[in-house]
């Protein structure tokens, strides 16, 4: 078991954990999308609702639900062992000019972009996953069964301007995040040839844009219309 | 020309250092940057002060230890060694800062000279190919493709000049040690240790104390040969299919 303790304490290994958890949140973020687009029907919330109450109660979606905040923490904890290895790395006297010249900047500040979509994930947390699992819900029925109304509370939060400016703005970031680690997360785990960099490119690009955006839109669009 | 140089001044490893404003007027912009610091390290001398130490040796860009920190760049303002600059590259009245390659891994020995010695015990670790006794083998006996050929070269065109160490924000040496490990497993002579190799190299990097990768690709972009990040991918696949396949491991470093 020796080599497993070598190959996780290694940078390498900690970079593998970090591209895996990476990708895995992606993954995360476009399930999370298309269940969110559901608030833009026009059916007062019905499909949302429904949607929500089978996330949140189905077993299986419950062990990927677990899974996923592990994931989390671990890309959070092993980015933190990272930068301060890293900022050791760079010894006692720091450099007094630096140049931003030779890299994108957004690959210069993960760990900045990274604490804003923490920052964000947990006042999101609070105000709808904890209201949701722990708190004193609304309920609504449909065809004689009761749903928690958490459509009800999406849209009480989206009719809140600083809610929906912070919401606007930690999306920003999540895109500026995913524009770096997307594609990197692809490069650490050594898939990296000229017959597909164009594709990790272009979908790791195309990604950082569409999927923030429309994460922003939807409460643009609930605070506006 | 008349320049303004901010330079690093350190008496040794010990001592604390700082920067020291020197007025150069004596600065014509054919010398090359290394000319431009030994014209005034002569004043300097002249003057009864002790000269700037910095690395140089062939003064040809192909032996990796002029170093330098030009303006927040290593090598300066273009893709190439230090030595191969010139003060044409810089503008009249230009105030020029000095400094030298931070790590911890490169410990300052005095002013901007650093010891990179954590290189040549990271190729120690494993930068080696077994060369068997025997009959003199034909020429060309083993195929190689002209691709695969080319991709050892370039990897193998690594001076060892540390400046993907300075340019990384994480002081990470993975831009040098995957083009060593690169050079050795494309090709058919580098097969025997391909294994043992990554894993004792990657080791001994991460017991120099450099930093870990994060793509940023500041290394690639400052490298004077060119060395692709392509080969950074390459080590990750040739250590985690190593550590995970191989047998007999000697992960610590097998440098000193």
């Amino acid at each position: 078991m020796n080599w497993l303790i070598t190959l996780f304490t290694s940078t390498l290994g900690r970079k593998l954990l970090m591209a895996l958890t990476g990708l895995f949140l992606i993954l995360f973020l476009a399930v999370h999308l298309i269940g969110n687009l559901q608030l833009l029907k026009d059916d007062g919330g019905r499909a949302f609702n429904v949607y929500a109450e089978f996330m949140s109660t189905n077993p299986l979606i419950q062990i990927v639900s677990k899974g996923n905040f592990f994931f989390i923490l671990l890309h959070i904890f092993i980015s933190i062992v990272l930068t301060i290895k890293n900022r050791q790395a760079r010894g006692t006297d720091r450099y007094a000019v630096t140049s931003g010249k030779s890299s994108i900047w957004s690959s210069r500040n993960m760990g900045i972009l990274g604490t804003i979509v923490l920052v964000f994930l947990v006042v999101h947390l609070k105000h709808f996953w904890a209201e949701m699992h722990f708190g004193d819900m609304p309920k609504v029925t449909y065809d004689g069964t009761e749903y928690r109304d958490i459509y009800s509370l999406v849209a009480q939060w989206f009719a809140v301007p600083w809610y929906v400016a912070l919401y606007v703005f930690c999306m920003a970031a999540v895109g500026f995040h995913l524009w770096h680690g997307f594609a990197s997360s692809f490069q650490t785990l050594g898939l990296n040839h000229p017959k597909y960099n164009g594709i990790i490119n272009f979908l790791g690009k195309t990604f950082s844009v569409v999927v923030p955006a429309l994460f922003a839109w939807i409460p643009i669009n609930m605070f506006f219309f | 020309m008349k320049i303004t140089l901010k330079v690093w001044r350190q008496k040794d490893a010990n001592s604390k250092g700082a920067f020291k404003t020197y007025e150069h007027s004596h600065v014509s912009q054919d010398m090359s940057f290394l000319e431009m610091l030994d014209v005034l390290n002569n004043e300097l001398v002249q003057k009864g002060e002790e000269s700037i130490a910095f690395d140089h040796d062939c003064r040809e860009g192909i032996c990796g230890m002029c170093s330098l920190y030009i303006n927040g760049r290593p090598h300066g303002p273009l893709q190439t060694t230090t030595c191969q600059l010139h003060m044409r590259s810089f503008k009249d009245g230009e105030t020029i800062t000095i400094e030298p390659w931070r790590a911890k891994a490169f410990p300052v020995v005095k002013d901007l000279v650093v010891d990179r010695s954590a290189f040549d015990r990271i190729q120690r670790a494993g930068g080696y190919v077994s060369v068997n006794t025997g009959g003199v083998p034909d020429a060309n006996e083993i195929a190689i493709p002209k691709k695969i050929a080319d991709e050892a070269f370039d990897a193998a065109t690594c001076i060892g000049c540390g400046a993907c160490v300075a340019a990384c924000k994480n002081a990470s040496a993975m831009l040098f040690v995957s083009a060593k490990v690169s050079q050795f497993a494309l090709l058919p002579q580098g097969q025997p240790e391909r294994k043992e190799r990554v894993e004792k190299m990657v080791a001994q990097m991460d017991d120099e104390g450099f930093g870990a990768c994060t793509n940023t690709k500041a290394c690639e972009a400052e490298c004077p040969k060119g060395i692709s990040v392509a080969n950074i991918a390459r080590m990750n696949r040739e250590y985690f299919s190593a550590i995970t396949s191989s047998y007999e491991v000697m992960a610590k470093g097998g440098g000193d």
